[in-house]
């Protein structure tokens, strides 16, 4: 991609050149990115200055929650069952310590959100690295070496893109269940999570670099560079890799939205992480049940910070792919 | 044609055959299924006799030839923790999600085609600009906390619709439908509209960037150019370019209905097979877990051989191409 | 010049705002069309001759949009007609040709949908009629077996018979102009001898005017009454085809003839016009054909020429003027 914007850039200027354009005053590194597309299809939306505000909100909310949350809803010493269910300001019996109210059992949910989100993120980022590097090796190897090497690898996708991301996570779930019973599950919740996240998202990371992998690999660069004897290995890290990395990175933001309601989903569903260290899908989980006894800001808040979350995450990731390459869908 | 079909029907078989692959290897090796079925206070003695009776000390391959078989019969064996016939619970419940599959399935495309269309068409307009902002609302909200909403607004304040279950049900033979009575329609709306409002949101982009694409073709310039009717182009000459690949992605959209019936069936305690497998997964159920697998597999299966015949009705270059091979 | 011409296009300009300023892709121009003539409409790619044609059928794509000057059909403005009243002309007084014949016909539709289609949208005759005359166009424009092929899909046809077909369709309601951009480019060399031969022999038929848009100049020398060259969005020689071939008065025109390989011709080496047209958004003040001119002054730097008599023919060019009145004209 970035040899393509070079390449474009490049006959700007022979055509400029041709009809001719004086070339302009030679320009500083700032002033080229201040000109590039990129910079000014960010600033030209509102809407991606906002999304990436927010979301830059919300990694630093998550970061140093233990510092600005009012209140460790870890800290069983700091709750009192006597602050349960207290509402948002502005309602009536709102006590002004905890101002988006408290849950059941007393725990703030502002803060319970802020320790939240650092789960959902952790879960999020964790386990789309771990996808994107399966996806890419898996990826490169299928397009560099084909044969029947990327014919397996590239029907084990096929098969697993007939179960969708929550099915594969379920059954994953399942099986920890069965080998670790369900204390020693709970333990590892976490990190069974996120590979089950992960498991179900290198599809996506595979396919593309295959693809791009498969047009690089016929390049003459890369033919030179297997003629002078360079092993297969180091050309696939060294060379073909930094061309292919370009879409990568615009797919992982993609999936980090999708990972995140992934998350939030099993947790909703009791099978992700457990309550004692709730994530923002556990805490809706909890907040719904008491939906019908008036108590909403216990689901309602949590939800809502989710949703924002993913929404930001989702805008920067439209933008960054419309940005860095219109045609990739 | 014929050639393209049983090429087809092939890759569908592999995909059961893996599939059925990874059901067995759940069933057989993640929990020994004689724990499962015997109390503490069996003798060894009886577990090898229970071992053997089971067949689990045949060779491995007997095992899988005879679970396949087993499969194609739809005997999955017996629920561990209810102790009855898996395809008995599952036949239970499957009139409910399949109902509401269908039901949502409907709603997503009778709603996203024509927003589709709209938004392709008027790409500046307001109502454009409301619809893809709502769009956009709708795939980054998780299923469940749609559903949430909807239950807090429409049962909880509203009082409108009910907020679980299925409502009163007509059995007509094995199938008990929830569509033919008044409060079991009443119950299907918030989760049908809970299930399809993701797949609505994908139909309309989708339609929409098709759209998008089709009307800068020379074709719909040509269509222009000879002065057909607006509404012709759109809708004869444009429409029927998008449906290809929006039957596609409805194929490969229906795993993740199922899948997304998971969750909706949650929130809304829906009576379905979402349900039961949730709970088997809980509880560590595994003959339901290895005959739910199987059971979304051969859906998936069935669906995209439909997918393919319905690329031969729409585009008579297919027939022609395909017939060649 | 007392008889109304079928078409008469005045001053017209055709601008593209784009985020870097306002492009003028067509800056003023003006030419008639008699009824039953043939106009060749020649320049290189960029000098504004489809979008001309486009602007004159009103189909130009947004942002592109008439600036100003009228179109004037048989004496009536049709360039500022609603949407709907333009529909009516279009197909029906004025048809199109564009250049790809594979991409022309909509792939999901039968041949004889296609055309019954537009017989039934302009004329008011029963399906049954419609079929008739589709089946007569389709033998008329070369089609073997046209009831048969009726019922056939555009894959099923080759390059130059879709062509064909794409010809039937511009006709088959009976317009006055028919609007041929490169009709043949897309073509294989064999057959673009017969199609463009099919389209003179049709539209002399039926008394059709034609707007033959074209780069190659013998297909102009070969079909056309009059031909207007193009450059940079402005018309730079307009005259009878075989005054501007013989006896090319506009510096562009004289290279463009030095550029055409002739059996007969008296030169041995083919000449060529030095640098390309300028691109859009640096059109060089004065004449903008300056660059490239080997006759060029002072003045061309200076003001920009308007077209002047010359003959029979009329050029943009001050050369051109001053030799005129030089003349005593």
């Amino acid at each position: 991609m970035t040899a393509n914007t070079a390449k474009d850039a490049a006959t700007d200027a022979a055509a400029d050149a041709a009809a001719g354009v004086p070339p302009a005053a030679p320009r500083g590194r700032i002033a080229r990115v201040l000109d590039s597309d990129i910079l000014y299809s960010f600033l030209r939306s509102k809407v991606t200055i906002l999304s990436a505000i927010v979301t830059l909100v919300f990694f630093a909310g998550a970061a140093f929650a233990p510092w600005i949350a009012p209140h460790n809803p870890f800290d069983l010493a700091t709750i009192s069952i006597l602050d349960a269910r207290l509402p948002p300001l502005g309602m009536e019996y709102s006590d002004p310590r905890f101002i988006l109210g408290t849950d059941d059992q007393g725990r703030d949910v502002f803060s319970g959100i802020l320790y939240g989100a650092r789960i959902s993120l952790a879960v999020g980022f964790l386990s789309v690295f771990f996808a994107a590097i399966v996806g890419v090796m898996l990826g490169l190897i299928a397009g560099y070496v084909g044969g029947k090497v990327d014919a397996v690898i590239m029907r084990i996708a096929e098969v697993q893109l007939t179960f969708p991301a929550i099915l594969i996570a379920l059954l994953v779930d399942g099986v920890a269940r069965a080998l670790f019973g369900n204390l020693d599950r709970e333990r590892f919740a976490f990190w069974i999570l996120v590979f089950s996240i992960a498991l179900s998202f290198w599809v996506q990371f595979a396919r593309t670099v295959r693809g791009s992998t498969l047009v690089e690999r016929n390049k003459e660069y890369v033919q030179a560079a297997r003629l002078i004897g360079i092993p297969r290995f180091l050309i696939m890290i060294r060379h073909v890799l930094p061309n292919v990395i370009g879409p990568v990175l615009v797919i992982a933001t993609i999936n980090l939205g999708l990972a995140i309601i992934t998350e939030a989903t099993l947790s909703f569903l009791g099978v992700g992480i457990p309550p004692t260290q709730p994530s923002l899908g556990t805490l809706v989980r909890i907040g719904n049940d008491f939906l019908f006894s008036g108590e909403w800001w216990i689901a309602m808040f949590p939800g809502f910070a989710l949703a924002v979350l993913v929404l930001a995450v989702n805008l920067l990731g439209d933008w960054l792919r419309d940005a860095l390459n219109p045609k990739l869908r | 044609m014929l050639a393209f079909s049983i090429r087809r029907l092939l890759q569908a078989i592999l995909v059961m055959l893996v599939v059925a692959l990874i059901s067995f290897t759940l069933f057989r090796f993640v929990g020994d299924p004689v724990n499962q079925m015997v109390g503490v206070e069996t003798t060894p003695e009886q577990r090898e006799a229970l071992r053997e009776r089971l067949g689990l000390n045949d060779p491995i391959m007997t095992q899988f030839g005879r679970f396949i078989v087993k499969a194609a019969q739809f005997d999955f064996g017996t629920s561990y923790q209810f102790r009855q016939p898996v395809s008995d619970l599952i036949g239970k419940r499957l009139p409910a999600t399949l109902e509401l599959s269908l039901v949502s399935a409907i709603f997503a495309l009778l709603v996203g085609i024509p927003m589709g269309v709209y938004t392709g068409l008027h790409r500046d307009s307001v109502l454009s600009k409301l619809f893809l902002s709502i769009s956009l609302i709708g795939i980054s909200l998780p299923t469940f906390f749609i559903g949430i909403l909807l239950i807090f607004l429409f049962s909880v304040t509203l009082q409108w619709l009910p907020s679980f279950g299925r409502g009163d049900t007509v059995a007509i033979g094995w199938w008990t439908t929830g569509l033919l009575t008044v409060s079991g329609l009443k119950a299907l709306v918030l989760p049908s509209i809970t299930l399809g409002l993701f797949q609505m949101t994908l139909i309309m982009r989708l339609v929409r960037s098709e759209m998008l694409e089709v009307i800068r073709t020379d074709y719909i310039k040509f269509a222009r150019a000879r002065g057909l009717r607006q509404r012709s182009i759109n809708f004869r000459h444009a429409l029927k370019n998008t449906l290809v690949p929006v039957i596609t992605i409805t194929g490969l959209q229906v795993g993740s209905i199922i899948a997304f019936a998971i969750i909706t069936e949650t929130v809304f305690q829906w009576p379905g097979m979402g349900l039961l497998f949730l709970q088997s997964v809980q509880n560590v159920d595994i003959p339901i877990m290895a005959a739910y697998l199987m059971l979304i597999a051969f859906l998936f299966v069935v669906i995209n051989l439909i997918v393919d015949l319905l690329y031969f009705v729409v585009d008579p270059r297919l027939r022609a191409d395909r017939a060649a091979l | 010049m007392t008889q109304t011409p079928l078409l008469s296009v005045r001053d017209l300009r055709v601008e593209f705002p784009t985020r870097r300023g306002i492009l003028k892709a067509i800056d003023g121009i003006s030419f008639d069309l008699k009824e039953g003539e043939v106009l060749g409409v020649v320049g290189e790619s960029g000098a504004g001759k489809s979008i001309t044609g486009t602007a004159v059928i009103g189909l130009l794509e947004p942002p592109g949009r008439i600036a100003g000057g009228e179109v004037l059909l048989k004496g009536e403005r049709i360039d500022n007609l609603s949407q709907q009243a333009m529909r009516k002309i279009r197909g029906k007084r004025i048809g199109m040709i564009f250049q790809d014949p594979l991409t022309s016909l909509n792939p999901l539709f039968t041949i004889g949908e296609q055309i019954i289609e537009t017989i039934l949208t302009h004329l008011p005759v029963s399906e049954r009629e419609a079929r008739d005359r589709a089946v007569a166009l389709l033998e008329e424009v070369g089609i073997p077996a046209a009831a048969d092929r009726l019922n056939a899909y555009p894959h099923q046809f080759s390059g130059g018979m879709r062509q064909r077909v794409v010809i039937a369709l511009a006709l088959c309601a009976e317009p006055e102009l028919v609007i041929a951009d490169e009709p043949t480019t897309a073509l294989d060399v064999s057959v673009q001898a017969q199609i463009i031969r099919l389209l003179q022999r049709v539209c002399r038929d039926h008394g059709t005017a034609v707007m033959l848009i074209t780069h190659d100049m013998g297909v102009i020398a070969e079909t056309a009454d009059r031909v207007a060259v193009m450059y940079s969005g402005r018309i730079a020689e307009i005259g009878p085809v075989r005054n501007v071939i013989k006896a090319p008065r506009h510096p562009y025109t004289v290279g463009l003839m030095g550029a055409i390989p002739s059996l007969t011709g008296d030169h041995d080496r083919l000449t060529q016009i030095p640098g390309s047209m300028p691109r859009l958004d640096s059109i060089p003040a004065g004449c903008a054909f300056n660059p490239r001119c080997s006759l060029v002054m002072d003045k061309c730097y200076r003001d920009r020429p308007d077209l002047v008599q010359a003959g029979e023919s009329r050029a943009a060019c001050w050369k051109v003027s001053e030799t005129e009145e030089a003349a005593g004209r």
